[in-house]
């Protein structure tokens, strides 16, 4: 075997602190089984997972969850990040953030606040999010403000919400946002689930960016806007974390250490937990972050493509959810003999806004439905 | 700009040394921007309190020999148009 060169520092870690979470969001990226991964890091061993992360190399931090204020360390985690030097980012629903914890997070050094709305309306916050938010949410971001943190707005889009784009902007520079993000929403885990009805029209999608451009023309610097684009509309697939195992590493709730936040469904792969072994070596040498470094691994028709460097193939999340097999390419690429299963997708997803009276059918992310998926992956688990 | 202008860090940045990448660096919200040699001596002498005449004199003590003063001006007129810093007011 040759050698590999050795990784460089992972920039990015991403505290997964809590599977716990008030909302039930149904385009929720966590794991459909979430509910099997109970047993949930102790304050000593988040301690010890930012300094061997920083020791790495790690500058950025995001306390992510589930909801990461429904940990009461979270103040302690923060004053730890600052003091090894991280630039730390909370990312968060704004549920359980009062005036007490924001002062105190502000107090410990906490960077940067990201709140997550679902839509510009009540009613679709309310409906998507299967909770009476709404009102909160707004409070909440007039706290971050009021706090000296720039605001940071994060609304996933989907078919749902997708023709709100236009209010949503309203909203935002309403509450004076400095930063929106218009997420198109990635297909997985509930989101993988709930994806014939989340997915948007080519049409919905055009229309939405172009409101978003008009909106960007007229805001100017004021607000920032990044529209993020499915990659199921894409011809080629995203940098999916600039690489396996090359700059990112999350931590999941219970200390599962993963190259993405999703790759703990990709089967075949042990991933180690950090309450056996150091960062250090999961990082380096583990059989799990190595599995898909550099392009070794790579098939037809990733080997041989030019734009190989580029991409790194795409997703092996989605490839293995979309082909079944992860180091297939990403299906959305147009070069893969898979792409079929990706536009036969898009070309199904029907034109014309899902309104909530019509109660489209959706899984919520909460406990009743993990359990039941869960058992369903046992049995089947494809 | 002129002689007497005070810069400032534009808040949400934190400039810091990063021994894992042998630099100086800017961390602002979920990104970092890692700095040249001369860029890095620059931002660390921008305090906030020190105007850009006191600025290029102490990099001419630490680099003797050298005309800075072009160099200087335009690197802090390229950081103030990146958002980097701002002007801090009177």
């Amino acid at each position: 075997m040759s050698a590999r060169p050795e990784p460089g520092p992972p920039l990015w870690l991403l505290a997964e602190l809590t599977y716990r979470c008030p909302l039930h969001c149904v385009y929720c990226s966590n794991p459909v089984d979430y509910t099997q991964y109970k047993e949930e890091l102790t304050t000593e061993e988040w301690l010890r997972v930012l300094r061997e992360a920083r020791e790495l190399g790690a500058t950025q931090l995001g306390f992510s969850g589930g909801e990461p204020l429904m940990r009461d360390d979270l103040e302690a985690l923060a004053a730890e990040a600052r003091r090894l030097g991280y630039y730390s980012n909370l990312i968060t629903s704004g549920v359980g953030l009062n005036e007490r914890r924001i002062a105190a997070l502000k107090e410990a050094g906490l960077d940067h606040i990201q709140v997550s709305f679902q839509d510009s309306t009540r009613e679709m916050n309310d409906f998507l999010s299967s909770t009476r938010t709404f009102e909160l949410k707004r409070r909440v971001a007039k706290m971050v403000k009021a706090h000296g943190y720039p605001m940071v707005l994060n609304v996933v889009l989907h078919r749902l919400n997708i023709d709100h784009v236009g209010q949503i902007l309203d909203m935002a520079a309403e509450l004076e946002a400095d930063y929106v993000e218009l997420a198109n929403t990635q297909y997985y885990g509930f989101a993988y689930a709930n994806r014939e009805s989340l997915l948007p029209s080519r049409a919905q999608l055009e229309r939405a960016e172009e409101v978003t451009n008009a909106f960007r023309a007229r805001i100017g610097e004021r607000m920032k806007i990044f529209f993020v684009v499915p990659d199921y509309y894409a011809n080629r697939p995203k940098a999916c974390m600039n690489g396996w195992g090359s700059v990112f590493l999350c931590v999941t709730a219970d200390g599962v250490a993963l190259p993405c936040h999703e790759a703990r469904m990709l089967p075949g792969l042990e991933f180690p937990s950090v309450r056996r072994h150091d960062l250090g070596w999961i990082w380096r040498d583990s059989p799990g972050f190595n599995r898909y470094r550099g392009d070794e691994w790579m098939r037809e028709p990733c080997r041989s493509c030019p734009e190989k460097g580029r991409d790194f193939g795409g997703c092996r999340c989605q490839a293995y959810l979309v082909t079944g097999e992860a180091a297939n390419a990403d299906p959305v690429c147009d070069k893969s003999p898979h792409h079929s299963l990706i536009t036969d997708i898009t070309a199904r997803a029907r034109e014309g806004t899902v309104k909530v009276e019509t109660k489209p059918v959706l899984l919520y992310r909460d406990d009743e439905t993990s359990r039941r998926l869960s058992a369903q992956k046992a049995k089947d688990p494809v | 700009m002129s002689e007497d202008t005070i810069f400032e860090l534009a808040g949400h940045y934190r400039f810091q040394w990063e021994a894992a990448q042998n630099a100086y660096v800017l961390l602002y919200p979920e990104g970092m921007v890692k700095l040249g040699g001369s860029a890095g001596e620059i931002l660390k002498r921008v305090d906030g309190a020190s105007p850009v005449s006191a600025i290029v004199a102490d990099l001419e003590r630490a680099f003797p020999g050298t005309d800075l003063r072009r160099d200087v001006t335009e690197f802090l007129a390229h950081a103030r148009d990146k958002g980097w810093l701002r002007v801090r007011p009177a």
